[in-house]
C-alpha cells in the first residue's frame, strides 16, 4: 500500500539542470512508466525516489511522509537495475536473503519468503548457483526475486529489460505485467523503449530534457498527444509530420503544403480557425494513411511517389514522397506495390493532428 | 599467440621468450648450484683442468649448516617475517579504506588527493631514508623492528591505496547501491558486498606489499645495526661479506632460503593474484 508524490522536483549536477519541476502523483498499486530519450532525466528522477541521488529542490513523499532526507535503506523500496547488480560472491538464495538478513528477519521467515518468490519466478532449481553460472534471463529473474522477497512498498525498475535479447525481452515484459497484477505493488519503471512503456504502464510519463511532456494512460498518449515530441515518440512506426500553412476558404479551414491540400474536419477546424495564415505541422500516423478508393472524399486525398517498400509480413510500410515531405503509410500485406509507383493516398480526417510550428504544442 | 609463418613465430615469439626466461631464471640456478658446491670447487681458478662452473658432482649441505649454526639466520628470518607481516597488515588496512574513500566517496579534492598520495610513492627511498632516520632517532626507535614496521607503510600505503582505488572503481557501483536499498548502511554495504568482491585485489596488493617489505634493503640497512635485529637481505650481506672476503656458499644459501617464503606466497595465491592484476570482477 503506497502512494508516491513527487512535487516540483529538481536536480542540478553542478551547472547542468537535468530534472526540471517534475510533478507526479503515483497512486497505490499503479504501474507508472517514465519514458524518454537518453539524457531526459528519467533515471535521475527514479534514483532520487530511491534515495541514491540528493534532491536539489522539491519534495518526494512516500505515503504522505517526506523522504527527502531518508537514506535508501529506510525508504522500504526495492530496485531492479539494468545490469542486475547481483552480488557475485553470493548464491542466488544468498542474493535474495541479503535484504532480509540486513533487516534482521528470522531464518525460517527468510526461507519461506525465498521459496515463495522462487516459485513465482520459476527459479527453484537455481537457488544454489552463483550469478556467473546463470544466463541473462535467469539473472533478471533473480534480480526480480531479490526485490519480491522484500515485499516493499514500491518497486523501482531502471531499464531492467534492456540487456536482454529481443525475444526474451518480450517474454519478460509479459511476465512483469503478470507479476504486477499478482502482487499489486506500486511500481515506477524507467525505459527508453516506447513499446515497453505502452504495454506495461497503467500510466506513462513522457520526459524530454528534464521536463515532463505529458502524463496519461497509453491510449491517451497515442490518441491525443500533447505536443509534437510526444506524438513522434509514442507509436511505431513514428507519426508523419508535414509542414503546412493554414488558410480559409468559404468557411472551411484548409491546410496547405506543396503537393497537398487538405480540408480540416469540423472539430479540428474550429480549433484551428483563429490561426489562418499561420504555419503549422500536420501529423498523421502511418496506420491512418491508406490507398485512396472511390469512397474516400477527395478533400482528404493526395498524390505520392513510392520511394521504398518495406515488407514486414503483417503489413507493408510505404515510404512515399509528397512534395518535399516524406509520408510513411502502412498498407495491407496483399498489396503489390513497387518503388517509383505513383499512388493516390487518403487519410482518416478524424485522426489528423495539428501542432503549432513554433511551440510544437498540439492545437 | 602470433599468427603466421613458422619462422615468424620463432623469431618474434619463441626465441625472445626463451631468452627472457633464461635471463630471469639463470641467477636462481646459479644460486642453487653455488649453495650445494663445496668450498674446494668454489674457489678453483677458471683455467683449472677440472673447472666445472655450471654443475657439481660433490653436492654438500655444509653451507646451509654453517648458515644455521654460525650465524643468526633463523633470527633474521623471524625478524623479516614479523616486520613484513605487520607492515603489510597495517598498509592493507589503510590502503583498502583510503582506496575505497577515494574511489567512492565524492568529497572535494578527492582527485587531487589521490594524485598527491601517488606522488609520495614516487619519492625515491634512497632520498627519503635521510629525513626518516632523523625521525626514527627522535622517537628512539632505532635498532628495533618498529623502525621498519612504521617506515615501510610510507611507501606501502600509497601503493596499496592506488591499487585498491583502481580495483574499487572497477566494481559496478550498482552493487553497492542495491545493497543500500536492500537495507545496508554504507559501512555494511562495504563490509558485506564491496570488500568480498574486492578480495582478489586485496590479495594482490597484500602479496606485493609483503614482497616489497620482505626484500626491502635500504631502510633495514640504515635503521638496524645489531646482528640480532637484522632482516634476511641485510643480515646475509653484512654478516657474510667480511671486508673483501665473500663467503659465497653461505651467502647463496641465505639468498636461496630467504627467497623461499616469497616464492611460496606467490605460488599459493597466484590464481587470485593474476585475476586481481587484470581487474576482473566476475558478475
Amino acid at each position: 500500500m503506497a502512494e508516491v508524490s513527487i512535487r516540483k522536483l529538481n536536480k542540478m549536477f553542478d551547472v547542468t539542470h537535468v530534472v526540471k519541476d517534475v510533478d507526479l502523483e503515483i497512486r497505490d498499486k499503479e504501474f507508472v512508466v517514465l519514458v524518454g530519450p537518453s539524457g531526459c532525466g528519467k533515471t535521475t528522477t527514479l534514483r532520487m525516489v530511491a534515495g541514491l541521488e540528493a534532491i536539489s529542490s522539491g519534495q518526494i513523499l512516500i505515503d504522505d511522509s517526506v523522504v527527502n532526507e531518508v537514506p535508501p535503506m529506510d525508504r522500504d523500496i526495492a530496485m531492479v537495475f539494468q545490469n542486475y547488480a547481483l552480488y557475485p560472491h553470493m548464491s542466488v538464495a544468498g542474493n535474495m536473503a541479503f535484504g532480509l538478513k540486513m533487516r534482521k528477519f528470522a531464518k525460517p521467515e527468510i526461507e519461506t519468503r525465498i521459496k515463495r518468490a522462487a516459485a513465482i519466478l520459476g527459479i527453484e532449481n537455481l537457488l544454489e548457483r552463483k550469478p556467473r553460472q546463470l544466463s541473462g534471463g535467469q539473472r533478471q529473474r533473480v534480480a526480480l526475486g531479490r526485490a519480491i522477497v522484500r515485499d516493499p512498498k514500491v518497486f523501482l525498475f531502471d531499464e531492467p529489460l534492456s540487456n536482454l535479447d529481443a525475444k526474451l525481452r518480450v517474454q519478460m515484459r509479459v511476465e512483469l505485467k503478470k507479476l504486477h497484477e499478482r502482487l499489486g505493488t506500486t511500481a515506477i519503471y524507467v525505459t527508453h523503449d516506447q513499446v515497453e512503456a505502452m504495454t506495461l504502464g497503467d500510466r506513462v510519463v513522457v520526459m524530454k530534457d528534464g521536463w515532463v511532456q505529458q502524463v496519461g494512460d497509453p491510449l491517451e498518449l497515442y490518441n491525443t498527444p500533447a505536443n509534437r515530441f510526444v506524438a513522434g515518440f509514442i507509436g511505431s512506426p513514428a507519426m508523419n509530420f508535414i509542414e503546412a500553412t493554414l488558410g480559409e476558404n468559404n468557411g472551411t479551414v484548409i491546410a496547405e503544403a506543396p503537393g497537398l491540400r487538405l480540408t480540416l474536419p469540423g472539430s479540428l477546424a474550429a480549433r484551428a480557425r483563429t490561426r489562418a495564415g499561420r504555419a503549422v505541422t500536420l501529423g498523421i500516423r502511418p496506420e491512418d494513411v491508406h490507398i485512396a478508393t472511390d469512397r474516400d472524399s477527395p478533400e482528404f486525398c493526395f498524390d505520392a511517389t513510392v520511394e521504398v517498400v518495406e515488407q514486414l509480413g503483417s503489413e507493408i510500410l510505404l515510404d512515399t514522397r509528397v512534395g518535399p515531405a516524406t509520408v510513411v503509410a502502412s498498407v495491407e500485406p496483399t498489396m503489390r506495390i513497387r518503388s517509383n509507383d505513383r499512388l493516390r493516398l487518403s487519410l482518416k480526417p478524424e485522426r489528423l493532428h495539428l501542432f503549432d510550428a513554433e511551440t510544437e504544442a498540439a492545437i | 599467440m602470433i599468427e603466421g609463418a613458422l619462422w615468424r613465430r620463432w623469431v618474434f615469439y619463441n626465441i625472445p621468450l626463451i631468452l627472457f626466461v633464461f635471463v630471469l631464471l639463470f641467477p636462481f640456478y646459479w644460486m642453487i648450484v653455488t649453495t650445494f658446491r663445496p668450498d674446494g670447487e668454489l674457489y678453483l681458478p677458471w683455467n683449472a683442468p677440472n673447472y666445472m662452473p655450471f654443475w657439481t658432482n660433490n653436492p654438500t649441505i655444509e653451507h646451509i649448516l654453517y648458515l644455521f649454526e654460525e650465524t643468526s639466520f633463523m633470527r633474521w628470518m623471524f625478524n623479516t617475517m614479523f616486520i613484513a607481516l605487520v607492515s603489510t597488515v597495517i598498509s592493507l588496512f589503510c590502503g583498502v579504506l583510503a582506496g575505497y574513500a577515494l574511489a567512492r566517496l565524492n568529497f572535494p579534492y578527492a582527485g587531487g588527493l589521490g594524485t598527491a598520495i601517488f606522488i609520495t610513492y614516487l619519492v625515491p627511498q634512497t632520498l627519503l631514508f635521510i629525513p626518516l632516520a632523523e625521525i626514527i632517532r627522535n622517537f628512539q626507535l632505532g635498532d628495533t623492528p618498529w623502525s621498519l614496521i612504521l617506515t615501510y607503510p610510507t611507501f606501502l600505503i600509497p601503493f596499496c591505496t592506488w591499487l585498491m582505488m583502481g580495483y574499487f572503481k572497477a566494481i559496478p557501483k550498482e552493487l553497492e547501491e542495491c545493497a543500500r536499498i536492500d537495507g545496508a548502511s554504507r559501512w555494511k554495504a562495504m563490509l558485506y558486498i564491496v570488500i568480498p568482491v574486492a578480495v582478489p585485489g586485496i590479495l594482490s596488493s597484500g602479496i606485493i606489499a609483503f614482497t616489497l617489505s620482505w626484500n626491502e634493503f635500504i631502510y633495514a640497512l640504515v635503521f638496524l645495526s645489531s646482528p640480532d635485529q637484522k632482516t634476511v637481505p641485510v643480515g646475509v650481506t653484512s654478516e657474510l661479506i667480511r671486508g673483501d672476503v665473500f663467503f659465497w656458499g653461505p651467502l647463496m644459501a641465505g639468498a636461496l632460503l630467504g627467497s623461499i617464503p616469497v616464492a611460496i606466497v606467490y605460488s599459493f595465491f597466484v590464481e587470485h593474484y593474476v585475476s586481481g592484476l587484470t581487474g576482473s570482477v566476475k558478475g
